[in-house]
């Protein structure tokens, strides 16, 4: 069966959800990612927003985090302090992992979502933290979605809006930071994670089609390839309940 | 009171003003529009993530200062077009931090704290760059000396966390927030997520509700527990039905697919900008002939499903 790349990484993300997991998700194509897994393979995960929505019933893809569809048969509908307050709770924390994007990364998972070039004159500016920098701080795991190129896998962010491992090794810990940090990094080419020791990162998987060369071309820095095994493409399964149930208005597919 | 009434009393050039809602939802949009066309200058504006309305006042060229987390509007603006124009153009000062600590600064100004602490932002340029510089934050009395401040823990190691951050309070002149419920006393109700509004409402000298409904006292007082907020903080209350479009407002309507498409496009443009402006925004007297403006039909597409809250497969593409 044919799939996109966009298809592709959103169900390599939702095979990493497991039940019992609170998925907090940004816009667009991490949504997406929840609302796969919660389908396929983790019907009892939970979807969480930052906007203090907790196990909605997402019958329409929401288009943004206080869209109300995120708001129709939630567990509850609260607000910013009660949904932040939930990932760092020392129970319900634990089990939340976090989805993110960003425009740059470097080889330790630190992202960058506010601006390309110089801070006070930039030659690109984004929407900025929101809650990603909040969510970075505190959840124990978490999954970054990004493009793969040159210009966005960097030896240095531009702005360095939401930690990942900072200097590797025990980098989060020396700044004040609760244990954590992003585990892997979802592209339209591959799959990389982090070191256990140095925090740094490594290519896991690379896509059908894809060269371990091909992915290093498109980054600034180079990673170690040598634990890179090919990814198991989508199921026709798994793309169909995601056209058919999560996005049939092809709204981000 | 009138939305010219209360606008106009409490929104003045240079006021510190903050509005509530979250990306396309719950914006105080007829109050926005109405701030716009009175061409109110020089405002310094608080918020978290919001959409529609910073966009639009920016566009407006009301805005000369910003304190915010995220300034996009869902698929329809992944950052706000008119914002993204003036950071980069320099034409706004921008200071950035993030969703929680914008919350917990609205929290520390409702409770009358000078800062409150978190974990959030170590390591990061939240902390290490700031966009008003210290020598311009002395000279401003309105603002705090400090972005915000690092420092350990007085606690040693208590519940495994070494240092905080500490984030300064905020305390508006004015807030402005749209809530479905309000009785003329004051009180209000907000139906699904409340975001940080109930934060903002109270970090604020003073308090402008507008609401889709105006009801009897009664109505609200006889389930108190789903008001969050008591008249004694609000200074103006104003029904404005659809005051929240082109955003959406839970159990009332959808945002309005069409509409923030159609901006998102002028946005991009100068002169389709400028042509946006003259008809829905100055070319109106306010929001009821905004919507009239915009067709019986489009309210139908968006008015919500009385079970989900929201317009059941409505076009959004």
């Amino acid at each position: 069966m044919e799939y996109t790349s966009r298809e592709m990484m959103t169900i390599v993300a939702a095979r990493e959800i497991k039940n019992g997991d609170i998925v907090f998700c940004g816009t667009g194509i991490s949504m997406l990612a929840a609302m796969a897994a919660k389908n396929i393979n983790a019907p009892e995960s939970v979807i969480f927003f930052e906007t203090g929505s907790i196990d909605a019933r997402l019958e329409e893809l929401p288009l943004a985090v206080a869209d109300p569809r995120v708001m129709y048969w939630a567990s509850s509908n609260s607000g910013l302090l009660d949904a932040f307050a939930t990932m760092q709770n020392r129970i319900t924390g634990e089990h939340v992992f976090g989805i993110l994007g960003a425009a740059q990364i470097d080889k330790f998972g630190n992202i960058n979502s506010t601006v390309i070039g110089e801070y006070y004159k930039p030659r690109t500016r984004f929407s900025g933290s929101g809650g990603a920098c909040d969510v970075a701080s505190f959840v124990p795991r978490s999954i970054i979605f990004m493009q793969q190129e040159k210009r966005k896998f960097v030896n240095k962010v531009d702005y360095l809006t939401s930690p990942g491992h900072l200097t590797g090794n025990d980098g989060r810990k020396k700044a004040g930071l609760p244990p954590g940090g992003p585990e892997l990094v979802i592209t339209n080419m591959a799959v990389m994670r982090f070191d256990d020791t140095t925090k740094e990162m490594y290519l896991a998987g690379y896509y059908p089609g894809v060269t371990k060369e091909a992915v290093l071309e498109n980054m600034e820095f180079s990673v170690d390839v040598s634990r890179a095994e090919e990814v198991e493409p989508p199921t026709e399964n798994e793309l169909t309940i995601l056209r058919e149930k999560c996005d049939p208005q092809r709204l981000i597919l | 009171m009138t939305l010219k009434e209360a606008i106009g009393d409490y929104v003045k050039d240079g006021s510190h003003i903050s509005i509530g809602g979250f990306t396309t939802t719950r914006n105080p949009m007829a109050a926005v529009y109405e701030i716009m066309r009175r061409k109110v200058r020089d405002l310094h504006l608080y918020v978290h993530s919001n959409g529609p309305a910073v966009d639009e006042l920016i566009g407006g060229g009301c805005v000369s200062k910003i304190e915010i987390a995220y300034g996009g509007s869902g698929k329809f603006a992944a950052t706000c077009i008119r914002f993204k124009k003036a950071v980069q153009e320099g034409t706004i000062e921008i200071e950035d931090y993030t969703n929680y600590q914008m919350t917990l600064r609205f929290l520390a100004g409702a409770m009358g704290l000078p800062f409150l602490p978190t974990r959030s932002s170590f390591g990061t340029d939240i902390i290490h760059t700031w966009g008003f510089s210290k020598e311009a934050r002395k000279n401003d009395p309105k603002v705090p000396d400090e972005k915000l401040v690092v420092m350990d823990s007085p606690f040693g190691n208590w519940m495994d966390a070494e240092k905080v951050v500490l984030v300064p309070a905020i305390q508006t002149d004015v807030t402005i927030i749209h809530v479905q419920k309000a009785d003329k006393q004051g009180t209000g109700r907000i139906e699904g997520l409340t975001f940080a509004d109930v934060e903002q409402a109270k970090s604020a000298k003073h308090l402008i509700l507008t609401c889709e409904e105006l009801v009897d006292t009664g109505d609200l007082r006889a389930a108190p527990d789903q008001n969050q907020i008591p008249f004694i903080h609000v200074d103006a209350v104003v029904h404005v039905p659809h005051g929240a479009y082109p955003t959406a407002c839970h159990y009332y309507y959808d945002y309005d697919p069409v509409y923030l498409n159609e901006y998102a496009k002028a946005a991009r443009d100068e002169q389709l900008f400028g042509e946006y402006l003259k008809k829905y925004v100055y070319g109106v007297k306010g929001q009821e002939e905004l919507i009239a403006l915009v067709g019986e039909e489009r309210m139908q597409a968006i008015a919500a499903d009385p079970q989900t809250g929201y317009a059941k497969n409505l076009k959004r593409n």
